[in-house]
């Protein structure tokens, strides 16, 4: 049988560093592949060449049997390749139909065909199971699923014979993964060849058939991906187990009250209260949407409290205290959104990591910087920050070893509490297992550690205790004992 | 629906800009019926054509994602090639192509440092900023050009050369260029792929469009519009300055700006861009009826600006949108 995509010796660098060395990929037609590997193992590399984003150094492609050296997306989209961004990539200006057709508009002499623009979107949101969304709508006025929704019907519309997904879900909610299972079955069953990319070992198992695991920019293994198991996957991914990954403390929590939080209301939150002790861990878990973030943001002074109270070292904070009194109360806080507003993308790792404490490399106003070098340095070594040097711009880093970067400001910064959003998305294996490590370490160091997430494995590994937000409002906080997935689940969906 | 609603208001915030700003002349002057005669509406407008034609081009520029500085300098050199041209004896006709065309290609050579030398649109036009104004004034060996009377002079005047046309020439080319740049951004694919640009480039790039193409056809098209600029500036000086319309450039940007266009592309409107200019030229044009200073004029711009953009900020925010 005829491949529908096979790739072989693909090799390309940035600048020096070597994404791909000789990298292969064969994929059958209607078949949905997995193609697993740490951030920075060259995933998303081999996807962009493939969309024609990417022109590689040497190495050769084939197309349903064809060669295939695409040098632009518009290349890639004419052999019926289509690529499915890991960011989100829409014209928030533009309506649903513009989106969804840019590129391959229907058009009479240059003139935009509205009508048939309006029914193409129409038909492809209806197979997609979205026909409440409406074409004309402008697309930033969209909730955030609702737009990645947009993104894959652009897949869809443009027929191609090989998509290719990169963390398609990773902003959808639950509704919408498994619509998009759905249409990817539809597609492979008309003999649409899928490439998935997710960190989510689970989902891909329940949609791909085969994979592909990348290490260093290598093909280290693939095959049938049910002849093997999830540990074996991630053997082959970082050459460590998944038992290793979680580091389980010995003995609770016994430390004093770190941080009170009474009946907390704030705009998408109806009403949190908790308790944090020093030494402990103490998970949020909810689904996008459900509040857990405008929790912490109002906590921080990100966003503004209707009510409530909260209480530091069990003394009493005023409610609307900005970050900046937040953070002098030995608050520190790791965003959900790492480039948006979680670290200063162009600037160097030393500046990203002691911006918040400045004065301890500092004197008299003046920074020194070889000793902010060193502070960083040091840092950075205790997270495994991979880099070649403290002054590189953080912009040129992975996004694990970026996320390395944002939890060693919050150890240089000292905090008493660390309040962490999401703290591992979207970043590889070897790097959540590092952050799972300094959570550890934090807790172990007396700090009062609140970890909110989407991911049930890791609260469930990592967490002393774990509440569930759910439309807004949190439940009691229990000892992670006595939480199962499913319970947890259960009260997430708010069943 | 609601929300619809409040979309027609967001678009309708230039006008009630503009309104504020006549209604306030026309009782402050103390004499309406002067303020608001068709006189003065023939000098008004006469005097915003060279904003608004640029302004045309300046609003595809801004919507795609860039920025041009060197407006008002092309215009100085397209007019004084005009000039030239016909003083040279070149006929009317050809003289305004050399100017609109030579216009056209200032835009494509800026659009091809930015797409080939890569470097952004800001610097890109500063620098052919200078380019042009040197050019203008090497062309006019540093001084103007005088030129014969030929129909060229009769496009920009404050009174047309028949009665019946009411307006000058100049005002019914800029409404008719107007309406057929507002078709273009609205309703055909060329536009729609403009916005797209200014809206996300990356992704448009991702969609498989012709970035750089579509680049160049967007600095050129604007460069015609400004080298038409550049005509009307020497129809209403009657010879070709190349020291004129310094800064020019920044009353367009700001009737774009005050029009609704974001200099971080992917919105903006002809229609906006169109009352932005005027606003700009009511408000000289009470200033000086009132007899105020010019430096009253420039801090009240300067003012309106921002304001139009911060109340177009907090509209955006109170829509819910990004």
């Amino acid at each position: 049988m005829t491949l529908a995509l096979r790739l072989s010796a693909i090799v390309h660098r940035f600048g020096a560093t070597v994404a791909l060395d000789r990298a292969s990929l064969e994929v059958r037609p209607g078949e949905v592949h997995a193609l697993l590997g740490e951030n920075g193992a060259g995933k998303s590399t081999l996807l962009g060449i493939l969309g024609g984003l990417l022109v590689p150094e040497s190495g050769t492609m084939e197309v349903g049997g064809t060669p295939y050296a695409p040098r632009s997306p518009r290349d890639a989209r004419d052999r019926g390749i289509a690529l499915i961004h890991q960011e989100l990539s829409l014209f928030p200006h533009l309506t649903v139909a513009e989106n969804v057709l840019m590129g391959t508009e229907p058009s009479r002499r240059g003139l935009w065909d509205h009508a048939e623009a309006g029914r193409l979107t129409q038909a492809v949101l209806a197979e997609f199971g979205h026909p409440e969304i409406d074409p004309d709508a402008t697309v930033g006025r969209l909730p955030i699923g609702a737009r990645q929704v947009v993104e894959i019907c652009r897949a869809i519309a443009a027929r191609a014979r090989v998509v290719l997904m990169d963390e398609p879900t990773s902003s959808l909610p639950r509704g919408d993964v498994e619509r998009l299972f759905a249409t990817i079955g539809r597609l492979s069953a008309a003999g649409v060849a899928v490439v998935y990319i997710s960190h989510f070992l689970e989902e891909t198992r329940a949609v791909a058939s085969a994979f592909t695991v990348l290490r260093d920019g290598r093909t280290v293994g693939g095959g049938p991906l049910s002849d093997v198991a999830n540990d074996q996957l991630i053997g082959l991914m970082v050459g460590r187990t998944v038992s290793e990954l979680f580091h389980r403390r010995p003995g609770g929590p016994s430390g004093e009250t770190a941080l009170e939080v009474a009946d907390l209301a704030a705009p998408g939150l109806h009403e949190a209260s908790f308790t944090l002790r020093r030494g402990e861990v103490l998970g949020v878990f909810g689904l996008m949407g459900s509040g857990r973030t405008e929790m912490v943001r109002a906590l921080f002074g990100l966003a503004r409290p209707a009510r409530g109270r909260v209480s530091v070292g069990g003394r009493e904070r005023p409610l609307l205290a900005g970050p900046a009194a937040r953070l002098g109360d030995g608050v520190g806080y790791l965003s959900e959104d790492r480039k948006g507003e979680g670290l200063a993308l162009p600037l160097s790792v030393a500046d990203n990591v002691t911006v918040t404490r400045l004065r301890s490399c500092s004197r008299h106003g003046l920074i020194d910087p070889a000793l902010q070098r060193r502070q960083s340095a040091e840092r950075a070594e205790e997270l495994q920050v991979r880099m070649r040097d403290p002054g590189q711009a953080v912009r040129t880093l992975s996004g694990g070893n970026q996320q390395k970067v944002a939890f060693a400001r919050l150890v240089h910064q000292d905090a008493d509490i660390l309040l962490l959003d999401e703290p591992t998305r979207g970043i590889d294996v070897g790097s959540k297992a590092q952050i799972y490590e300094a959570v550890a370490r934090a807790a172990a160091a007396g700090k009062g550690v609140l970890m909110v997430s989407s991911y049930l494995p890791e609260l469930l590994g990592v967490c002393d205790r774990l509440a569930v937000m759910s439309r807004g409002r949190l439940s009691p906080a229990r000892p992670v004992a006595e939480w199962t997935p499913e319970k947890a689940l259960e009260a997430a969906i708010g069943a | 629906m609601r929300s619809d609603l409040r979309h027609r208001l967001v678009r309708l915030g230039p006008f009630v800009g503009l309104l504020l700003v006549v209604g306030f002349f026309a009782i402050a002057s103390g004499a309406p019926e002067r303020y608001l005669s068709a006189n003065n509406l023939r000098v008004v407008l006469a005097q915003t054509v060279i904003v608004a034609i640029g302004a045309i081009g300046m609003t595809l520029v801004i919507v795609g994602g860039g920025i041009d500085l060197a407006v008002g300098s092309t215009i100085a050199l397209t007019g004084v090639l005009c000039a030239l041209a016909v003083r040279d004896g070149w006929a009317p006709g050809l003289a305004v192509l050399l100017a609109v065309l030579t216009g056209g290609l200032v835009g494509l050579v800026s659009a091809l440092a930015i797409t080939r030398l890569r470097v952004v649109p800001f610097i890109a036009t500063l620098g052919m900023l200078g380019v042009a104004r040197g050019t203008a004034k090497w062309l006019a060996s540093q001084t103007t050009v005088n030129v014969p009377p030929t129909w060229i002079s009769e496009l920009a005047v404050t009174f047309p050369p028949v009665p019946w046309m009411l307006f000058a020439p100049g005002v019914w080319i800029t409404l008719v260029l107007a309406v057929l740049m507002a078709f273009v951004l609205r309703r055909t694919v060329f536009g729609r792929r403009v916005f797209a640009l200014g809206s996300n480039e990356a992704a448009a790039r991702a969609c498989g469009i012709a970035i750089d193409r579509l680049k160049l056809a967007i600095y050129g098209t604007a460069g015609l519009f400004v080298g038409l600029a550049g005509v009307m500036q020497m129809s209403r000086l009657r010879q070709g300055d190349p020291t004129v319309a310094a800064g020019t450039e920044l009353d367009v940007i700001a009737a774009v700006v005050i029009g609704g266009g974001s200099l971080n592309g992917g919105e903006g409107s002809i229609l906006g861009s169109m009352v932005g200019a005027l606003v700009m030229a009511f408000l000289r044009n009470g200033s000086q009826q009132m007899g105020w200073p010019t430096y009253v004029q420039e801090i009240l711009i300067g003012v309106i600006i921002v304001v139009a953009v911060a109340v177009d900020r907090w509209r955006h925010a109170q829509g819910g949108g990004e």
